[in-house]
């Protein structure tokens, strides 16, 4: 019973916190993929140099908080800088859409020259954050560090195994959930995001509507600024901040996107766990595991080196095309 | 009223509207019939701005409308629906309706959050307008089904029903009656004819189905080879030798009075 027990600390510990925390993230960042993909149709590949403005400008006000001694108590200051960082981010996104692809729309062209011109975008954000911020790792996490401790959940429990939560992947949870609901009851229940879910479906046809296409790429380009800006910051308060680390994220943020279905929010949410899960489970060492069980192993027995953990996002993103090209939850096949 | 003069439009070689004039008159049902490749959507994509035509203009009530793109064709009051039906699929019926009428404010952000009353009672006036059009084409019963599953006829009473959730100057209607069965085209048709009659749509048509346009049109316009090769009541042009000929083919026409 103890040895069941262990297990699942254990597994909680190294596999289920991490895995629903990762999945918050990469999921938050699949929705801003997904959004403009439904919207503008094009794959952004500039959305992970996205995150990474946005997570530097909420770092750059969390120091000018701390350093007037402004802070939230037991909570990051990065929270209370938030909103000022999505604005930033907001306003960013406007300047590059109205100087790069609104030129395209007007051209009306395809998709895969917005997509070359999202790399362009890409870079010249890339030199842009490494420019104020620089290349280096910067930790900005303050207030309290752990919900949890392994300790306190031992002595708490008798167990062997430690259950440690920090407070970083408790607030990326509570943040993601109300994200979502707020984002789903916009896209369902107001007109603005009707407008959005239209255009979506058709854009020749809402364009014959009441439907003002300047509008809903605005209000497109706003919510990806949120979200890509609430993403990377919560991905910097539970990892750390490095500028390149965001370049790396963009390919299992798409491969979400993918699995999921292109322009289907639900799908981008599904899709974010099923690569997050699969990533932690296929590079986790099951030797305690096995010990508990009562199979003594020398190995790690892990299944693949968590060098390779980016492997396992293209493996998923393969099978997923092959099998179902559409994606989960059916976005659109093109 | 729309006058269309001179209209070309050239894809490469292909001449799709080699020079067609006409005239819609206000408060008409025109029909425009023609065998397949006469160049009668071309002609209406170029009205309807999908297209720029080559050469050539268009007109609304003596108004340069030449290669406005659709969406400003639209706040003109002309409407358009599609050969092949276009609706919002993961929209209800009723949403779908209610998108078409312009200037909500329930789309912009700013207003949705600082102007609630506002936002409220515009909804509910386009939602009052939504139901009106719903009890007129007797579609109740799929009101809160989603576009993307009703069957190719619903779709296309849907179409129209879209083409009256704003007061329409004028309705171009593409093969609205293509694929659906008996009982609903006569259901479209008598819709189009109280639009019509009641509300003063004007609408043009294009059509294949003989019955259907000598029921509700008057004038017919004939085209073949991208030019208007007829035009008067459905009677006269069906008995038009020339219009026999460039729907038979002259050979056969030849076999067939031998």
């Amino acid at each position: 019973m103890m040895d069941i027990l262990n297990t699942l600390a254990l597994l909680g510990n190294y596999l289920i916190v991490p895995g629903i925390t990762y999945g918050c993230q990469l999921a938050l960042g699949a929705l801003g993929i997904t959004l403009i993909y439904g919207i503008l149709r094009f794959s952004n590949f500039a959305h992970g140099e996205t995150m990474a403005f946005g997570t530097m400008t909420v770092i750059l006000l969390t120091w000018a908080m701390q350093s007037v001694g402004i802070s939230l108590g037991p909570l990051p200051t990065a929270l209370l800088a938030l909103p000022f960082g999505i604005a930033a981010t907001v306003l960013l996104l406007l300047i590059t859409d109205r100087y790069v692809y609104k030129f395209y729309r007007q051209q009306r062209s395809t998709p895969v020259i917005y997509l070359i011109a999202s790399i362009g975008v890409m870079f010249l954000y890339n030199g842009l954050i490494r420019f104020v911020i620089g290349p280096d790792d910067r930790q900005f996490n303050d207030g309290t560090r752990f919900i949890m401790k392994a300790r306190e959940f031992k002595e708490m429990t008798g167990l062997r195994e430690g259950l440690a939560i920090k407070s970083s992947q408790g607030i990326t949870l509570i943040v993601t959930i109300l994200l979502v609901i707020a984002l789903f009851w916009f896209l369902n229940r107001t007109r603005a995001g009707k407008s959005m879910r239209a255009y979506s479906d058709n854009e020749d046809l809402a364009l014959l509507s009441g439907i003002d296409p300047d509008r809903v790429v605005m209000i497109a380009w706003i919510l990806t600024a949120a979200l890509a800006t609430i993403a990377g910051t919560l991905y910097g308060l539970d990892k750390s901040f490095k500028p390149f680390t965001y370049l790396q994220i963009l390919l299992p943020i798409f491969a979400a996107a993918i699995v999921g279905g292109l322009g289907s929010p639900v799908g981008a949410i599904a899709g974010g766990f099923v690569i997050a899960f699969s990533e932690v489970a296929v590079t986790f060492a099951y030797r305690k595991v096995f010990g508990y069980m009562g199979y003594e192993v020398d190995g790690l027995m892990q299944l693949l080196s968590t060098d390779y953990k980016f492997a396992v996002s293209f493996a998923i993103l393969v099978i997923v095309l092959l099998v179902k090209p559409t994606g989960l939850f059916s976005g659109k096949s093109y | 009223m729309i006058t269309v003069e001179n209209l070309h439009k050239h894809f490469g070689g292909i001449h799709a509207v080699d020079g067609a004039s006409l005239t819609i008159a206000g408060g008409s049902i025109t029909g425009l019939i023609g065998p397949n490749g006469a160049g009668k959507t071309t002609l209406f994509n170029v009205i309807a701005g999908v297209y720029k035509p080559t050469s050539g203009r268009v007109l609304l009530d003596g108004e340069d409308i030449t290669g406005l793109p659709p969406h400003d064709l639209f706040a003109k009051g002309m409407l358009r629906t599609f050969q092949i039906a276009h609706e919002f699929s993961s929209l209800t019926v009723r949403e779908n309706l209610m998108m078409v009428p312009p200037d909500q404010p329930g789309e912009a952000l700013w207003s949705a959050w600082f102007h609630p009353s506002a936002v409220r009672a515009r909804e509910e006036e386009v939602r009052a307008r939504a139901d009106e059009v719903i009890e007129f084409l007797e579609i109740a019963h799929v009101a809160d089904e989603r576009a993307g599953n009703l069957s190719g006829g619903q779709k296309k009473l849907l179409e129209l029903g879209r083409t009256m959730m704003v007061d329409a100057k004028i309705v171009f209607l593409d093969e609205v009656g293509a694929g659906v069965n008996r009982t609903l085209l006569n259901t479209i048709g008598d819709a189009i004819l109280r639009l019509n009659r009641e509300r003063g749509y004007t609408f043009c048509m294009i059509e294949h189905d003989m019955e259907f346009i000598a029921r509700l049109c008057d004038p017919v316009i004939v085209m073949a080879e991208g030019t208007v090769l007829a035009e008067g009541t459905a009677a006269q042009v069906q008995s038009d030798e020339r219009v026999i000929e460039a729907y038979l083919g002259t050979g056969l026409k030849n076999k067939a009075t031998a």
